[in-house]
Order: structure tokens, then C-alpha cells, then sequence
């Protein structure tokens, strides 16, 4: 049936109003409703083309919600991963407590940075698949097959001006996971990813204070510090820290910070 | 690096050309003070020296587009340090960066500086901030010539390699 539902073969040849939806919606699943294979998009429209015209070239100006830092790194004892709450268009904050991780499942997490549209809807889209695997396959999901998911939605739709990077984070048979995705299709499995336009910030921090063999405490410390120092940095993160931990069996919410009153702990007697 | 005086170094970045021109003309100027007046430039008179013309260039048909640091020592005020932009703002700091290695270094910097380093320390600053470098920065960057400033004057330390790990 797989060779079926890729050509695209309709064999309910008697197509009527309020057609049968005799095949499972296996592989068009985020085709949004289309009757065969093909990715949604709106006829006669050149997405890439239109996201320049609303840059700022040709007079009107619509700023996507691109700042943002997060971070995440693999230790002896699991995954930190840490992001910021700021949520900026243009110049404006649009909001001070954006939610940047997603909770796919207990044992699964999501960041997002880029256009915050972008970010929601694919990795929402991603936990359902996610969930969709784990009732058919009766396991769960492996990190690196969720990562590759979503590079797959990506890839689908790369040149119509999708922004999004995402660090999927995970504890599967493999032991603890971490990957890259973005909206090239890029995905790269590593120890240490960041993202979002503080990232620089954030890498001479946590490049400067790593060691494999960290405590947790140390651990949880260097995540918020890496956050708190590129929010101080960055104009277009700030906001809280908010700091998870993926251990073996499933990932805890640690702390979500001010990184104001954070910068001012650290720096005390500097002002 | 630019000397300005026994006691101040001018760093100078930016286009091709405008760098040495700006540089060697404030460079100039600060030695002509000197001869004029028979005492140096505090550190302080220099960078405002050095704002005033580069904004007073600013708005003519020749602006100088140059980012600059100015370093010096003054036997009142102690060690100071100014940074300086192409549009002529001046900022007193205690660490600075220009350029996209600011990106990586800054937040470094603003971790592990304390106002009351000692040299070793200051020196271990710097090595970090090198490494961090060598490790993300995309441009390959082999070695840096690095001075220290002090009460004594200005003293070459040794060229820093940055091929460590």
C-alpha cells in the first residue's frame, strides 16, 4: 500500500460530494485536506517573493519574531536546556513570558527560535506525530526520529520562508539526545547547540565553563548564567530563564528566573 | 596599534586606509601638544581629542569610518579605558570589543572580569577570550600581538598563538 499512497492512485474512482476518505490520512497528514500528495501552499503565490516584499525595501515593513537565545548541552547527567522569554517584532516586545520550550512528551523537549509562528506550529505538528508513532509502533519515538521529522517538514517547504531553529532534546534507548534543526532541512546532532540571535553570547559563556564531568548544580548554573549573559548582550532576548533538565527518566522543570535580577547578583559591586 | 604618547596606544579598525590616516594624524597632533606645551596628553583630553575630530569629520564629504579603542594610563586617574565608534560616540569601559569577535568575546568578559584583577588573572581573561575564538569564529585568526599598559608605560607581552586545543 505504501507504493499506492506515494503515486497517488485514487482507486475509489467514484468520487462524490462528501468524498471517502478511504485512505488513512498516513502520509498526507499535514497536507491540510489536499485529495493527493502534494505540499499546501497558495496557488499563484511565491511565498519567498512575497516575505521580500514585506521587508523593508519596498515600503511596507513587517518584522518577523526572529530574537531570541537558547541553549542546551549535553553532561554526564543528562541534558540542560535553557532558553529565554523574550518575544520581539521589530522593535516592540510583543511579549515578556513567551513560552520557547515545547513539552512534547515526558521525555521529549522542543526549543524554538526564529518566527514564533513558525515554531509553534511545526513542533506541535511534531508532538503529534510523535504521539501518532507511539500508537502505532506501541514504543516511543527515538530523538533521532523525531529530529528527522521535523527536518522533513522543513525540507518540504524550504525557499517559502519558513524561519525556525529548534533544538530537539531527548532521553531514548540510545541514552541522552540533542539535535539541530532549522529551516535549511539542517540537522546535526551534537553536545552543545545555540540559537537564536544572543547564541555568540551564549557560546562564550558555556564554551568557558564547560567540563563533562560538571555536577548537576554546576550544571543548572552554567545553562542560566550562558541565557543571563547573552540577555544582557542581546537586545532582542530577555525576559526569564527558563531551565529544564532531560534525565534518564524524563525531563524536570528546574527554575524559571528574571534575568535582570540575575545580572544583578552576578554583577554586584560592578554598578 | 597606534602609539600615542609614553603611556597612551591607540587601537584603530575599520576601512582601509581611514585607519592609518585617522590614526596617524591624532597621532600626530598629540605629539604636537607634547612639544607645544612641554607635558603629554592625560589619556582622557586624548580620546576627547580624538571625538571631536572624528565627529567634526563626520558630517563633511570625507567621514573617517573607523572603530577605535583608546588605552592609556594617568598618574591622577589611574588606568583607563575608552571605546570609540565610527559615528564619533565615546564610552568609558572597563572591557570593549569591536568587530564580529565582540560577539563571542563580550559575553566572556562580562562573566569573568572583576575591577580588581591581577595580571595574571587579566592575562588568563585574555587567553580565554583567544580560545573562544580560535574555537567558533569562522575567520582563522593565528596570532595576536598583545601590550600591557601600567604605570611604567607600555610593555609588549609575548605573541599570543591561539592554536591550543
Amino acid at each position: 500500500m505504501a507504493l499506492l499512497d506515494v503515486s497517488g492512485y485514487k482507486y475509489n474512482s467514484a468520487s462524490q460530494f462528501g468524498f471517502k476518505q478511504t485512505l488513512l490520512d498516513r502520509s498526507n497528514h499535514y497536507s491540510f485536506g489536499t485529495k493527493c500528495q502534494e505540499f499546501a501552499v497558495p496557488v499563484g503565490v511565491d511565498p519567498s517573493k512575497f516575505l521580500k516584499s514585506c521587508s523593508c525595501e519596498d515600503g511596507v515593513c513587517i518584522d518577523l519574531n526572529h530574537g531570541t537565545t537558547t541553549l542546551a548541552f549535553k553532561f554526564r547527567h543528562g541534558v540542560i536546556v535553557a532558553v529565554d522569554s523574550r518575544a520581539s517584532a521589530g522593535k516592540y516586545i510583543a511579549s515578556k513570558e513567551a513560552n520557547k520550550v515545547i513539552e512534547i512528551n515526558p521525555y521529549l523537549l522542543g526549543t524554538m527560535s526564529g518566527s514564533a509562528a513558525d515554531c509553534q506550529y511545526w513542533e506541535r505538528l511534531l508532538a503529534k506525530e510523535c504521539r501518532l508513532y507511539k500508537l502505532r509502533n506501541k514504543q516511543r519515538i527515538s530523538v533521532s526520529a523525531a529530529s528527522k521529522l521535523l527536518s522533513n517538514m522543513m525540507l518540504g517547504y524550504r525557499g517559502m520562508g519558513l524561519s525556525m531553529g529548534s533544538m530537539i532534546c531527548g532521553w531514548d534507548k540510545q541514552g541522552p539526545g540533542l539535535y539541530y534543526v532549522d529551516d535549511n532541512g539542517t540537522r546535526l546532532s551534537g553536545r552543545m547547540f545555540s540559537t537564536g540571535c544572543g547564541n555568540s553570547y551564549a557560546y562564550g559563556v558555556v564554551d568557558s565553563g564547560y567540563r563533562e564531568d560538571m555536577t548537576v548544580e554546576e550544571a543548572y548554573e552554567l545553562g542560566r548564567r550562558g541565557i543571563a549573559h547573552a540577555t544582557h548582550r542581546d537586545a532582542y532576548s530577555g525576559g526569564v530563564v527558563n531551565l529544564y533538565h532531560m534525565q534518564e527518566d524524563g525531563w524536570i522543570k528546574v527554575c524559571k528566573e528574571d534575568v535582570s535580577e540575575l545580572i544583578h547578583r552576578y554583577k554586584k559591586g560592578m554598578f | 596599534m597606534f602609539k600615542l604618547s609614553e603611556k597612551i596606544l591607540l587601537l584603530c579598525v575599520g576601512e582601509a586606509g581611514d585607519t592609518v590616516q585617522f590614526a596617524e594624524y591624532i597621532q600626530k597632533n598629540v605629539q604636537l601638544y607634547k612639544m607645544r606645551n612641554g607635558y603629554e596628553l592625560s589619556p582622557a583630553a586624548a580620546a576627547n581629542f580624538t571625538r571631536k575630530n572624528l565627529a567634526d569629520y563626520l558630517r563633511s564629504r570625507t567621514p573617517y569610518h573607523v572603530n577605535l579603542l583608546l588605552a592609556g594610563y594617568d598618574e591622577t586617574d589611574g588606568p583607563g579605558l575608552y571605546y570609540m565608534d565610527y559615528l564619533s560616540a565615546l564610552a568609558k569601559a572597563p572591557f570593549a570589543a569591536h568587530g564580529y569577535g565582540a560577539f563571542l568575546t563580550l559575553s566572556i568578559l562580562d562573566r569573568y572580569y572583576r575591577p580588581d584583577l591581577t595580571r595574571e588573572e587579566a592575562v588568563d581573561l585574555l587567553k580565554k577570550c583567544l580560545e573562544e575564538l580560535n574555537k567558533r569564529f569562522i575567520l582563522n585568526l593565528p596570532s595576536f600581538t598583545v601590550r600591557l599598559i601600567d604605570k611604567d608605560g607600555i610593555h609588549d607581552m609575548e605573541k599570543l598563538p591561539v592554536g591550543r586545543k
